[in-house]
């Protein structure tokens, strides 16, 4: 018993009304699957079904990309932009006001902890909104020259890990270019995206403009498929992408995919300790590790190993597992049983091929997808935990001695998507953010995100850009007519 | 007195600042456009192909970490030393293209200035493509613009040398280095244009130049794991090939430049599409504080 | 979670000679306060306003009030003080809530030297301690011999804890052998009695100087160390806090021996009482959840805490006129 035992603090679920049974969103109207087909949507602090959710088959697709290529014909792509960012702006503020609600829900169907889908997740979409917005009467500013051009219909695949956030990565820049989209959100994870079709439904969004279908694999496969489908954007695994790649290939469709990683967090002898600690526990553990960017290998210099690891021990050890919805929740469950499976095989292995496992002692809840916080020392390069994306709470601990070999070991890896680096030398945070190989280099801070900063990867952790001036060039067709 | 034998020249590969012979030990006749020899090519097999792909991955660092200012020079260094041997290149334009000795040369100028106009993009492209990002937060957030590796780039099959330094000049010019798969049928100014290189100040292995069927080279290239970016500008109008090639690209997400449908007018403004096709967007976050 | 502690080599090059030797000279001071890690500033400021963001309810919240208000030093630092207003402090001090018994006393009663006679009769044998600032409180500008003198009375007239300044000036000009000097020289005028040792951090304007002037602080002796004078603007606040709480943390894994933290000035609120629990419980841990090792120097905190006492207690909102000014 801990002298200051923090009392549940649940944040309540009477807020938000989930249906029994979804169906589609096409052309602004939630419609049933044509084969009515459905999947279940599961709580995985509680593996406690949620609601029956449509699952879309090919017909539906084709409903969906025919509404997005009506919509675009005859209303999106002939709108002022000035009014394409009233919508867009509306869609922000209404986020804002159904902040609590969309928050709640994205914990109960993804299992993050309700700090962060409210602080970090929430806040997030609503400024992706907010600042694409802004663009849609400014596209001649760009830089695609004087008269850049929207693609037409976008295909649109989002990963479970951020539901509700890499929505709006992708519609906010879609629309504001001009483009309308069909998306499709995890299996495991749809309930927001279709709580945002509300949204949509509330700002008067024009019908066709954003069109939501859910399913799992194949219904993405057949959307990115799909012959009249302009530009693919894709957020997951590399092996989804690499798929993505090749149904392109051969095509005039446009690709953006946001893929995998294996981010090293490189901490220097003379970097803020605390702080570095702080970092490289919000690399790892933010989100349960779900997390492309998550700087999932620590990098040590030799000289501060024993330091860093006993505070790293120390502060893992106050890391409070549990109910995604108790405010007071840092690490929340496991998304899926297949995820919770994988990331189990993978720790398994991590052991089985010599490395020393340490966990805190952490109670893990009865029912629900639980793995707890986890280091793994004694990792060299050639160990698959140090190689494979494991996509959990799992970090690898490596060591260097100089610069150059951190540099060497941290791009020793065919991902590019992130990499961190701790040091109060100047002149070194600046080497080292010129060597690594990573799309997103944060020196002395780690996963932050920003709908002004471009994000995406180097290498087979995909490529285009989303935020920023550099996201909407993504939704851009710079080629002449 | 007899009339002075002339010294025929050879025509190599280009592969990490050296003009080796195909390992293979082959070579092609190359025909003028009416058909009459004009000399023998090296014919480069796959390996020659991994072996230009392991030059340019060495130059990479060099390259890349060579000042922009420097990389500029280097590249109106090529310009300078081309004018020099503007005869030799109108010649083999216009034996390989078939063109009357005036339009050879008015390709032959516009390559030239091609690599004028690239060259000034060396210091400037960050500044066109990076920024400074407004982050809602006490940080320094930017972007810049880095060269995303080695670059594989199928040459114009057709324009032998505007259309070759169209492609060539704006994959190096950022950092990149490029292994080249000329054309197949008129490789003469690609292989004189490695000469040129070699004597600019461009660091051996940075373009690396492979003569040859492109249906040897470009699928080892295509499906290389250790090529980041390949332009398919040689593939124009072979639909089937380009496809294939970019399905190969596929497997270690190489950033693709697509063929077109049939081989453009390289005579037209460039724009920066080809610099940043070949460009990676690197953003770099740091804290704000005392 | 339960945190589990294993044995922290933290500052594993400072072992126990070495802590002796830092202090030998004025060169080998700076080499050490020097060779700390930094303090991130947005780093050390997003996680206190992360831990800011625990939400304490219920028996939760129970426990931290009544901790927080058993960890007050009730102060009052007036040119208008007077025996009146001390004894005044004194009785709300041993029986902040007039009407519930249950509430526990405040820590101690924070006083300027020449009152401390009055507070220390007042509270005599009742546990709650009487703390003196001293050493030319609060911007320090006299000399050692004042300082000394300054502690030594307060300590005569029943001092049970002596809060005194550093010198800022000396600090800031790098002169820390001086300041380590004077500490050292306070602590043994101060003689059994307890020494918080006031960084000002408000001055400091650094964290990576809060983190050495701790250090400084502890080498030389103090028992506590504490932010603020409350004569200057910021005063305490919860990355400050964080960032000597981190340092009291380091400092007993390298020394072995424990020191408190104060954090006084601008805590007016249960609010931001409980924040400051929650980062002592989550950065140097439970062992100084304790009055003796963590202490919040305030006034009107105290009347706070009770009206969310009693709000717990009976589900109603307090008003003010239902607890004792003073």
């Amino acid at each position: 018993m801990t002298k200051f035992e923090y009392a549940p603090a649940p944040e309540s679920s009477a807020i938000v009304d989930i249906k029994s049974s979804y169906g589609l969103f096409v052309d602004g109207t939630f419609v049933d699957p044509v084969d009515g087909t459905s999947f279940k949507s599961v709580n995985p602090a509680t593996e406690e079904v949620l609601a029956d959710v449509a699952e879309a088959g090919a017909a539906d697709v084709n409903r969906a990309v025919a509404a997005a290529r009506t919509a675009y014909e005859n209303t999106w792509s002939t709108m002022s932009g000035r009014d394409r960012g009233k919508y867009l702006f509306r869609i922000a503020r209404l986020i804002q006001e159904r902040s609590r609600e969309l928050a709640v829900l994205e914990s109960i169907d993804n299992g993050k902890p309700i700090r962060e889908s409210r602080d970090v997740d929430v806040p997030l979409v609503a400024s992706f909104f907010f600042y694409y917005a802004g663009w849609a009467d400014k596209l001649q500013y760009a830089g695609a020259g004087p008269a850049p051009r929207p693609y037409g219909v976008a295909a649109q695949v989002i990963p479970w890990n951020f539901p509700l956030l890499m929505l709006s990565w992708k519609i906010a820049p879609a629309l504001a270019a001009g483009n309308t989209v069909v998306l499709k959100p995890a299996e495991t994870t749809p309930l927001t995206a279709l709580l945002f079709a509300e949204i949509c439904q509330q700002a008067d969004l024009p019908p066709g403009v954003v069109n939501i279908i859910t399913g799992a694999g194949d219904t993405g496969r057949m959307l990115v498929e799909h012959d009249d489908v302009d530009k693919v954007a894709f957020t997951g695994s590399t092996d989804v992408g690499k798929a993505i790649a090749r149904s392109v290939a051969g095509t005039s469709k446009k690709a953006t995919l946001e893929l995998g990683g294996k981010a090293a967090n490189v901490v220097f002898e003379d970097a803020a300790l605390d702080q570095a600690v702080e970092g490289v526990v919000n690399g790892i553990f933010f989100n349960q590790g779900h997390v492309c960017c998550a700087g999932s290998r620590l990098l040590v210099q030799e000289s501060v190993y024993d330091e860093v690891l006993d505070r790293l021990k120390r502060r893992v050890g106050t890391l409070r597992l549990g109910d995604p919805l108790d405010k007071n929740t840092d690490v929340g469950a496991i998304n899926s049983a297949e995820q919770l499976a994988r990331i189990r095989e993978l720790s398994d292995v991590g052991e089985t091929e010599g490395a020393e496992r340490w966990s805190p002692a952490c109670e893990l809840p009865d029912r629900g997808y639980w793995f707890p916080p986890t280091l793994f020392t004694g990792v060299s390069q050639a160990h698959r935990i140090a190689r494979e994306e494991i996509f959990g709470p799992v970090l690898s601990v490596l060591t260097f001695r100089t610069p150059a070999e951190a540099v060497e070991k941290a791009n020793n890896t065919p991902y590019g998507l992130s990499a961190g680096v701790w040091t109060e030398k100047g002149s070194r945070i600046l080497w080292m953010s010129q060597q690594l190989r990573a799309g997103v280099v944060w020196a002395n801070t780690f996963n932050k995100f920003d709908p002004a900063s471009p994000f995406g990867g180097y290498k087979e952790s995909g490529y285009g850009r989303e935020g920023g001036r550099h996201g909407l060039l993504s939704y851009l067709n710079t080629e002449e007519k | 007195m007899s009339e002075r034998l002339a010294v025929k020249k050879t025509y190599k590969l280009a592969i990490g600042g050296k003009f080796p012979r195909s390992e293979s030990g082959r070579s092609y006749q190359v025909a003028d456009s009416a058909g009459e020899f004009l000399a023998n090519a090296a014919w480069a097999s796959r390996k020659d192909a991994r072996d230009a792909v392991a030059a340019a991955r060495k130059a990479f660092p060099g390259w890349s970490g060579a000042t922009a200012y420097n990389r500029g020079q280097v590249l109106y260094r090529v310009a300078e030393v081309m004018e020099g041997r503007r005869a030799q290149f109108v010649d083999e334009v216009a034996r390989g293209e078939g063109l009357a000795r005036q339009r050879a040369e008015k390709a032959v100028d516009e390559a030239i200035d091609r690599w004028v106009w690239y060259a000034g993009w060396a210091d400037k492209i960050a500044h066109v493509v990076g920024s400074s990002n407004s982050v809602a937060g006490p940080y320094f957030d930017f972007s810049v613009p880095e060269p995303t590796g080695v670059v594989a780039v199928l040459a114009p099959q057709r324009s032998s040398l505007l259309g070759l330094v169209s492609v060539l000049a704006p994959a190096v010019v950022s950092g990149n280095t490029v292994v080249l798969a000329a054309s197949y049928e008129r490789p003469l100014p690609a292989i004189t244009l490695s000469e040129v290189l070699a004597t600019s100040d461009v660091p051996g292995g940075v373009v690396n130049v492979l003569t040859g069927r492109v249906g040897d080279t470009a699928p080892a290239l295509a499906s290389h794991m250790d090529v980041n970016a390949i332009d398919l500008a040689g593939a124009a109008g072979d639909t089937e090939h380009a496809h294939e090639l970019e399905l190969a690209a596929a497997e270690n997400l190489k950033r693709v430049v697509r063929a077109p449908g049939a081989e453009p007018d390289w005579t037209a403004e460039p724009g920066l599409e080809r610099i940043t096709a070949h460009l990676e967007t690197k953003t770099v976050w740091h804290p704000v504080g005392i | 979670m339960a945190p589990r502690l294993g044995k922290v080599t933290v500052l594993s090059a400072l072992d126990d000679a070495h802590l002796a030797d830092v202090t030998t000279s004025e060169a080998s001071l700076r080499r050490f306060l020097h060779g700390l890690p930094g303090v991130d500033e947005v780093g050390a400021e997003a996680r206190a306003a992360g831990l800011s963001t625990r939400s304490i309810k219920t028996t939760a919240k129970q426990f931290a009030i009544d901790l927080a208000i058993s960890m007050i030093d009730l102060t009052t630092l007036e040119g208008q003080d007077t025996p009146g207003k001390v004894r005044a402090l004194c009785a709300k001090a041993l029986r902040p809530d007039p009407t519930d018994r249950d509430v526990p006393r405040v820590a101690a009663v924070c006083v300027y030297p020449d009152l401390v006679g009055v507070a220390a009769e007042a509270l005599a044998g009742s546990g709650v301690k009487v703390a003196s600032v001293a050493t030319g409180f609060p911007s320090g500008r006299t000399s050692l011999a004042v300082k000394e003198a300054d502690t030594r009375e307060a300590v005569a007239a029943g001092a049970d804890e002596v809060d005194m300044v550093i010198d800022r000036g000396a600090f800031l000009a790098g002169h820390y052998r001086q300041v380590f000097d004077e500490i050292a020289t306070v602590k043994q005028a101060a003689g059994a009695a307890h020494l918080k040792v006031i960084l000002e951090t408000g001055e400091l304007a650094t964290y990576d100087n809060v983190r050495r002037a701790s250090w400084l602080a502890m080498l030389a002796g103090a028992d506590f160390v504490k932010t603020s004078t409350g004569k200057v603007s910021p005063a305490a606040t919860l990355p400050v806090t964080l960032v000597m709480l981190e340092a009291v943390r380091d400092f007993r894994d390298a020394s072995g021996r424990q020191v408190g933290v104060k954090p006084a000035g601008g805590i007016r609120t249960s609010k931001d009482a409980i924040k400051y629990l929650v980062v002592v419980n989550e950065t140097a841990g439970e062992d100084w959840l304790d009055p003796d090792w963590f202490r919040i120097g305030a006034s009107s905190l105290l009347n706070d805490l009770l009206m969310q006492r009693q709000k717990l207690a009976t589900g109603r909102y307090a008003g003010p006129d239902y607890f004792t000014l003073d």
